[in-house]
């Protein structure tokens, strides 16, 4: 049976071009850009200086603090500075700079293309591993996935979702990752299966990506414990809360995490990274980006550095075009616009997608019709409008009620208003005014 | 020159024009079974309707507000449109005028104007020319389909001017003489279900109506709730009072058809303005106004109550959208 | 004429009635208060702002008139000034202290001329939202981003934007000094400071921490935190690339200089008196 979560959700036009692209290389730029904040929580501590010879896998900076994740440099090379470099916002941002020379590396780094099947670690080993490799959860929010996995006492964990949903429009890098690495993922989902002392987990794919359902299903045949269940394509499916409420059925307490129903979501992404890390003790060193949008000449899903410029990426696929009228960062729903092309590549992105005026046009905004739509499109069951309308005439205790702190910014609200308000603004607002507000008081 | 934007990145083609225009495409089957029956007399009333109410909004926006026309949102032709639906073929274009003054600046423009109103402006012009023009507002015109510059003008009474005569003069169960002549005149279902039936323009053909209701659905301009609701209440309602009285007053099928019934629970209860926002809210405003529209017909000195029935519950959405909305993820189960 | 007669004493009967339940109840459920908040609201502004840290006008006269000689000190209603204040206290039979008056200054002279735009916003929107997700028109990451929410949350229409310089500016005249804009503004750029002998003020009109270089290739008006400012007047300090001259700085003696001897025009004088020196 397909499952679909309970509220909500809209069917953006898909636009999934790539989804028959092989993932390909990208190749090692000149430089590359390796920002000391690619998670959640605190940057990480230098320890290289100018000058020093790294190779790919070499420690560059420390996490400092619990939440915050080791950085480990992606090519091998000299680094030439370490300085205030601008991200993809514009802001100025720790970075380490190195030239690249060479591919050269780490000698603990299992190369091969075997397949390791037999897990011989314990739960703690792996949880260090997974630390020292650095990983964060790649499907955007960027949580250091060692926090994530380590389940605090009194907590029971009985089932791990790994989400392959990707149902943002435009990016197929999941799409991909699944077909030419279901063997891994499956692997990476046992390893995560032994953490928890569980034998249920479940990847979750939505209906759009056949290819991958049938491969990932005909490998965890031969794997206890690891199944593979297809949800309904809507977005946004794969958020954490609607994906645990479409596979098992609970939801997930306001101001709660899936932790406290007993759930564990983990991107397809992060689920191989910690294969890798775990069996070929590979860094968080490289990433799987889609490249595309409808004024990009040759979309392609590729496998980067992590650090490598977006314009190195952009210029493989055909370059900015005349037409272009904006670059995100991750997919068109919840991704950023970038103001600087030279921005690296970091764990948590996605996608690079070149978007035409026409497809990112918003016409100035009108009033409202009452038309319920983005009550009706919310997943979480909030209204938007209402929201809106609070924020705008700063009526900041009454947001409070209506549980504007549960939006989970997944832009529905804004896709559908037929008059264009910027309801997803309004709701980012209202967090920020409450947030506010909590530290005033 | 990149452009910065903060997400989403991308819309819904479906914005407040097209949806206008949407409503505007699935009135047209109505339009032209009004013409087809009524002849130039319908063009004249539906024309000079839509022209008035453009007008008004013109005129209101660009010299008392000042600002920038609202016009071409095609939300003052709806409001045309269906004003012109609410009245007979034989209205004098002046009357039209002055409904239309009161559909789009007194219901509409004085509230704020689009998405503020709280009562939908087409009824409010037609209640008012309805009350303050009781003749000339229960004039029906006997369809013709052969005679469209309206030579012969023959008046006909409405499905339900002729059951509430038959309510007035008898009680039905006894057959009476008398009441076997007015059952006589009683259209027959094909004739309601197309429209070869006296009444206002737009309320004739249930078949024009369900075209331009399924092409709004396709176009997932409105969601079926509030027509699906409200046509099950009042044949519900009607079923159970035709099963327990035998009473011929009753006959579901024919309330079903007659009168502006279609019109009002596909096109004006599912105005978006002055219909509650949740799909719960919906449902419950629907079946207030089955049942109102029930009420009124059958107790009351009108023959006819959706109009009355839609504006009094258009009162309450501000009260439905306090107490129905839909529960938040993670709250609870209510 | 019966009719008439019998509602009359039916009418009058109700109001007699009602009249007894208003009497009754109003007697019952009287709350005693202190008349001397009345009395103190009414001096107040009523502006009902909080910027006084009491939840409103009559919160503030309530602990105005709770508070003994010392607290009372503690107690400062900005919008009405030092001369409302002098009234409470004469109400309530304390010492008005003079507090000086105040004015919020925004430290950014990044104009449409001085930090030409270099990026295109799609639509319109909060200075709260395009600080999260951009740097900015200029480019300079603490400079103002010109949609003016400090102009949507003052109550008192003194904030408005310039439409030559694209910044907000401040009216003095109508400026409280309650701070809403302090506390709205993404980076921080307003300051609530004295509004100086004359209106007389010297400040940095700059909020960029980035080094010099970096600064000036966005802005022409960036403090480069140079030090010159800082050798005409020991109490100013440079922290960070970036000066500050504390409200102690007298303007009358110092003002002219700094404003001459600032290589960026970073620094802003306040009704100098040879040329009005936009402020």
């Amino acid at each position: 049976m397909v499952k679909t979560f309970p509220m909500g959700g809209i069917h953006p036009d898909k636009h999934k071009i790539t989804s028959q692209q092989p993932i390909v290389d990208a190749g090692l730029p000149e430089f590359v850009y390796i920002s000391l904040k690619q998670h959640a929580g605190n940057p990480a501590k230098i320890l290289v200086k100018k000058g020093d010879r790294v190779k790919v896998g070499t420690l560059l900076a420390d996490a400092d603090g619990i939440v915050s994740a080791d950085i480990h440099s992606s090519v091998s090379g000299e680094v030439v500075r370490i300085d205030d470099e601008k991200n993809a916002c514009g802001y100025d941002e720790k970075m380490v700079v190195i030239r690249v020379e060479g591919d050269e590396f780490e000698p603990s780094i299992d190369k091969s293309p075997d397949i390791v099947k037999e897990i011989p670690f314990t739960a703690e080993e792996i949880i260090k591993k997974i630390r020292e490799a650095g990983i964060v959860g790649m499907g955007g929010a960027g949580f250091p996935t060692p926090v994530k996995v380590t389940i605090p006492e009194g907590k029971k964990v009985d089932c791990l979702i790994v989400n392959g949903i990707e149902c943002e429009p435009w990016l197929t890098a999941d799409d991909r990752l699944m077909v030419e690495h279901a063997e891994e993922i499956v692997i990476g989902a046992k390893i995560l299966n032994k953490i928890f002392g569980i034998q249920n987990a479940i990847i979750a794919i939505d209906e759009n990506k056949p290819e991958a359902i049938e491969v990932v299903r005909n490998i965890t045949r031969r794997y206890v414990g690891v199944n593979v269940r297809v949800c309904k394509t809507k977005y946004p499916q794969g958020g954490e809360k609607q994906l645990v409420s479409a596979i098992t059925g609970r939801e997930v307490p306001s101001g709660k995490l899936p932790l406290d129903v007993g759930c564990i979501v983990q991107n397809v992404g992060t689920v191989f990274a910690i294969y890798e890390a775990v069996m070929k003790n590979k860094t968080l060193f490289e990433r799987i980006v889609t490249v595309s949008g409808d004024t990009c000449a040759r979309p392609q899903n590729f496998r980067v550095r992590i650090g490598t410029p977006a314009s190195f990426l952009i210029d493989k696929c055909g370059g900015v075009s005349a037409e272009t009228a904006e670059v995100v960062f991750g997919g068109p729903m919840m991704g950023q616009t970038t103001i600087n092309l030279q921005a690296p590549i970091t764990k948590v992105t996605g996608g690079v997608l070149l978007l035409s005026e026409e497809e990112t046009h918003r016409p100035d905004m009108m009033d409202c019709i009452r038309c319920g739509k983005c009550v009706d499109a919310c997943p979480m069951g909030l209204r938007p409008f209402l929201i809106g309308i609070y924020v705008r005439n700063n009526m900041i205790d009454k947001l409070k009620n209506i549980h504007a702190m549960d939006c989970i910014e997944c832009g529905c609200c804004s896709y559908v208003c037929p008059a264009r308000i910027p309801l997803l603004d309004f709701c980012k607002l209202s967090k920020i005014e409450l947030k506010k507000k909590q530290k005033g008081n | 020159m990149l452009k910065v934007a903060t997400a989403p990145h991308t819309f819904s083609p479906l914005d407040t024009k097209r949806l206008m225009r949407d409503v505007v495409i699935a009135l047209m089957p109505a339009a032209i079974v009004a013409v087809v029956n009524f002849g130039l007399n319908a063009l004249v009333v539906i024309l000079s309707s839509v022209a008035a109410c453009v007008m008004w909004e013109y005129l209101y926006v660009h010299y008392l507000l000042k600002q920038k026309s609202t016009i071409n949102n095609y939300s003052a032709i709806i409001t045309g449109l269906l004003l012109a639906f609410n009245l007979p073929a034989t209205m004098p274009v002046w009357m039209v005028l002055i409904g239309a003054f009161m559909a789009i600046v007194v219901a509409k423009m004085a509230f704020g104007g689009l998405g503020k109103n709280i009562f939908n402006p087409a009824l409010v012009g037609r209640v008012f020319l309805f009350i303050s023009f009781p003749v000339q507002m229960t004039m029906w015109m006997k369809p013709n389909w052969h005679d469209f510059f309206n030579a012969d003008v023959q008046t006909a009474a409405t499905t339900l001017g002729i059951l509430k005569h038959l309510d007035a003069s008898s009680s039905a169960t006894s057959l009476t003489h008398e009441t076997a002549d007015t059952l006589q005149q009683l259209p027959q279902y094909w004739q309601m279900f197309v429209g070869y039936t006296g009444g206002s323009l737009g309320e004739v053909s249930a078949l024009a109506l369900l075209l331009g209701g399924a092409y709004l659905l396709y176009r997932r301009v409105i969601t079926w709730h509030v027509p699906f609701y409200y046509l099950a209440t009042m044949f519900i309602l009607t079923s159970i009072m035709w099963l327990f009285t035998d009473d011929v007053r009753y006959e579901p099928l024919t309330h079903l058809l007659s009168g502006g019934l279609m019109l009002g629970a596909i096109f004006m209860a599912t105005d978006y303005a002055t219909s509650p926002m949740s799909i719960k809210g919906k449902i419950v405003f629907a079946i207030g106004c089955g049942l109102l529209t029930f009420i009124i017909r059958f107790y009351s000195a009108y023959p006819e109550g959706v109009s009355f029935a839609i504006l009094i519950m258009n009162a309450f959405v501000p009260l439905i959208d306090k107490f129905y909305y839909p529960r938040v993820y993670g709250t609870g189960r209510k | 004429m019966n009719i008439i007669v019998s509602d009359v004493i039916a009418l009058g009967l109700i109001a007699f009635l009602s009249a007894m339940v208003l009497y009754f109840v109003s007697k019952k459920f009287h709350v005693e208060e202190n008349p001397k908040i009345d009395e103190i609201e009414q001096i107040l502004p009523d502006a009902n702002c909080g910027a006084c840290g009491k939840i409103g006008c009559r919160d503030f006269a309530e602990s105005c008139v709770k508070a003994d000689a010392e607290s009372f000190k503690k107690l400062y209603c900005p919008v009405g000034g030092a001369s409302t204040m002098k009234k409470v206290a004469d109400a309530l039979g304390f010492d008005a202290e003079i507090k000086e008056e105040t004015v919020a200054v925004l430290k950014c002279n990044g104009t449409c001329q001085n930090a030409p735009a270099k990026i295109s916003y799609d639509a319109e929107i909060s200075c709260r939202l395009a600080n999260l997700i951009s740097v900015g028109q200029s480019g300079c990451p603490d400079g103002c981003l010109r949609f003016g929410d400090c102009v949507k949350v003052c109550r008192f229409g003194a904030l408005s934007i310039n439409p030559d310089t694209g910044i907000p500016q401040v009216d003095e005249n109508k400026c409280t000094s309650c701070g809403a804009c302090v506390k709205m503004c993404p980076r921080g750029l307003f300051e609530i400071r004295p509004k100086g002998k004359d209106g007389q003020r010297v400040y940095v009109a700059c909020s960029n921490k980035q080094k010099g270089a970096v600064a000036r290739k966005n802005c022409s008006a960036a403090c480069i935190g140079c030090m010159k400012c800082a050798q005409i007047c020991e109490q100013i300090k440079v922290e960070d690339n970036l000066s500050y001259i504390p409200s102690s700085v007298s303007a009358q003696k110092f003002g002219a200089e700094l404003v001459k001897n600032c290589p960026t025009g970073a620094i802003i004088m306040t009704k100098a008196k040879k040329e009005n020196v936009h402020g």
